[in-house]
């Protein structure tokens, strides 16, 4: 297998000794052109890789942002197919962001985890997060994933003590996604306190990178995760600037990729800053 | 590779009692699809409630509560003129209506409200539908003396408000849940979040045979004393086990309960009743196995109503306790197998059930177990003259008695 997309970008990001900024954004959020329109926009602004959201009607683990983020996309009529057709699309311009779609089993299952993991290769996808498959249902998901040579992106939690760990990392590649807070997207605050030794204990576990997100909303949220981890992820924060950015009847796009702009600066500047203080 | 979506028509199984798996799985049915979070306290529970279910005080303790507070076992009565109604077969009535807070819902409450001490958690939350299950956790939960949350789709609370009061009387605290459809689906996925959210000290008291390993089993289990005891009181009855057994299914607890026992009795008939809503062809129903097809939604497996993108569809009945796009996965699996049958109930026809009761036995049903009475000319053609059929009265209709004037066009 060649060097993955996620493996250079990381490898790449460590040479200059620093965080990667991740985005999520909901694809089709509000509608497939301007969500096509932020996805392009996005590596421009400063994410380093992008976890592109498809939407669900039952998201089990997000907050009232994403959950009202993915009935827009999904009363505007995205489904699974168009996610990757905009990913795809993306691809044309851009052949080294990293893409990760992250979402819920079901429309995988609907779709077929073989067929999905071919179009998703094909459509210029880099790996995979489903919230609801835990190690325990994944095999059949991480099988058709490894023939098409895509990452198995798992989360890793508070609640992922050193007896829990190994089974979390096992058939996981790409990066580890640690889930900060004990709770759903977008609510509580991490402590980047808290967050170092997971980290630490994760990175050391596993040998991949990780990133931090679920409670990241700030650029100086952003820039003390940065300075412990690998990535700092932030969703549902950009989710609400398409949110405000409709009820003010101002660009979304503009309101995301600004949005992204002050957060990867932060990220970009984390460990300069906290060398020099 | 494993098979992503279960197919038609597995074998059957020799010992149909010995599921679900170590995985949680019925067939293909079941599992545990949920956040890494909640992994490691599913575990918990799983060997939690094992070490439990083997524990002759703890085993003991429930039957005490279950003789003195919930005062089983429910009787087991011959409805006469329902049957010369019908012109035989006898037709029994199983009267779960009459347990403390009228419904089957507290068999589980109590089971589950023991294991959470056990476990030594401070904080209850539920779902509720119908807010019978919601009053019966409330009530375990006044009882214990343990602070109570109940997730309640907005919609259900206007249409069930004196079940709300209730709940708030025993010192629960109701959340109206407003995304989604506002209904049961959207009270379990608002429950999960809260789970996430508080895993270290919240058990969460799922109030039907679905969701993640272990609760399809374990609700199963602490609603197994139905059919436990239907058996027992129709040998001493009648000297022999009925033909047939008949619950109406939502999630479905109350027909496991039932049909459990009587799995391994090829001779039994096994019977569900799912919610047709406004009829199967307006696709304005509530029923999972009929009009629906197996995918994952709430921690497992099993079949569910949704569009051919995956996404969970709205589900529509009169009866706020079946109206839920799924359906628990050992049902899906009894279904597939052959073992289980799984028949259909208009909104209309259950309202026609509902009166028939009240007028032939002085019962007012439960809407939701209206639905499996509303099916008993065309089990009891079947049955035939001779026969017994046993049929779960699951709760009392006192609830429902706006619902039934809104639809009668009476104001009351």
């Amino acid at each position: 297998m060649t060097k993955s997309r996620i493996e250079a970008r990381f490898a790449q990001l460590k040479a200059e000794n620093r965080a990667a900024f991740v985005a999520y954004v909901m694809a089709g959020d509000p509608d497939y052109a301007t969500g096509l329109e932020i996805l392009q926009g996005l590596p421009a602004a400063g994410a380093d890789l992008i976890e592109v959201g498809f939407p669900f009607s039952d998201p089990m683990a997000e907050g009232p942002p994403i959950q009202r983020a993915a009935q827009r996309a999904l009363a505007n009529g995205q489904t699974l197919k168009k996610t990757l057709a905009m990913v795809a699309e993306f691809r044309k311009a851009d052949q080294t962001t990293p893409i990760i779609m992250m979402g819920y089993a079901n429309p995988l299952v609907h779709h077929g985890y073989d067929a999905f993991a071919r179009d998703a290769a094909a459509a210029g996808v880099d790996g995979v997060i489903c919230v609801d498959i835990p190690p325990e249902e994944a095999d059949p998901l991480a099988d058709a994933l490894d023939a098409s040579e895509l990452s198995l992106i798992r989360l890793a939690t508070p609640t992922s003590d050193d007896k829990r760990l190994p089974v979390v990392i096992r058939r996981t590649s790409g990066f580890v996604y640690y889930v900060s807070v004990a709770g759903v997207t977008g609510v509580k605050e991490a402590d980047a306190a808290a967050v170092a030794p997971n980290v630490e204990r994760i990175r050391a576990a596993s040998g991949l990178p990780v990133a931090v997100g679920f409670g990241i909303k700030t650029p100086e949220r952003a820039a003390e995760i940065a300075r412990v981890a690998d990535a700092a992820v932030v969703g549902s924060a950009l989710v609400e600037e398409v949110a405000t950015g409709l009820a003010m009847n101002e660009s979304v796009t503009a309101r995301v990729l600004s949005k992204v702009e002050s957060l990867a600066k932060a990220v970009r500047s984390a460990r300069v800053e906290s060398l020099t203080v | 590779m494993k098979l992503q979506i279960p197919v038609n028509a597995p074998a059957k199984p020799n010992d149909y009692t010995a599921y679900p798996d170590a995985s949680g799985r019925f067939g293909d049915y079941g599992g545990r699809y949920v956040p890494e979070t909640l992994m490691p306290l599913v575990h918990d529970l799983d060997a939690a409630y094992t070490a439990a279910k083997n524990d002759p005080a703890f085993q003991a303790e429930l039957r005490s509560f279950l003789t003195h507070y919930v005062g089983r076992p429910s009787p087991l009565y011959y409805a006469e003129r329902l049957t010369q109604h019908y012109g035989g077969p006898k037709i029994y009535l199983k009267r779960e209506e009459l347990n403390h807070t009228g419904s089957h819902k507290i068999n589980n409450c109590m089971g589950q409200i023991l294991l959470a001490m056990r476990m030594g958690k401070t904080r209850i939350i539920a779902e509720t539908g119908a807010g019978q299950h919601g009053v019966a956790t409330a009530t375990v939960c006044a009882r214990f003396g343990l602070p109570c949350v109940v997730y309640m789709g907005a919609v259900d609370v206007e249409r069930q408000k004196p079940n709300v009061f209730r709940m708030n009387l025993l010192g629960a605290q109701v959340e109206a849940v407003t995304a989604g459809s506002a209904t049961l689906k959207d009270a379990m996925n608002e429950a999960l979040r809260d789970w996430v959210t508080n895993v270290h000290d919240t058990y969460y008291l799922i109030g039907t045979a679905a969701g993640m390993h272990p609760y399809p089993a374990m609700v199963r289990d602490f609603q197994a004393v139905i059919g436990n005891e239907v058996k027992q009181q129709t040998l001493e009855l009648e000297g022999r086990l009925p033909d047939a057994v008949v619950a109406c299914v939502g999630g479905g607890s109350n027909a496991i309960g039932l049909f459990h026992p009587f799995l391994n009795d090829e001779g039994v008939q096994l019977i569900g009743v799912e919610a047709a809503g406004e009829g199967m062809e307006t696709g304005r129903h509530a029923a999972a196995i009929n009009g629906g097809r197996p995918g994952v939604l709430h921690g497992n497996m099993t079949y569910l109503l949704q569009d051919d993108e995956g996404q969970i569809t709205e589900a529509h009945s009169i009866s706020a306790g079946l109206d839920y796009p799924g359906i628990g996965p050992e049902h899906s699996w009894l279904h597939d197998v052959g073992r289980a049958k799984y028949l259909t109930c208009t909104d209309q026809e259950a309202l026609d059930a509902f009166k028939l009761l009240a007028e032939l036995e002085g019962i007012l049903p439960a809407i939701e177990s209206s639905h499996a009475l509303a099916r008993l000319p065309e089990i009891c053609k079947e049955v035939g003259k001779d026969g017994i059929v046993v049929l779960n009265l699951s709760g009392r209709g006192d609830k429902d008695v706006q619902t039934v004037a809104d639809h009668l066009g009476r104001q009351i």
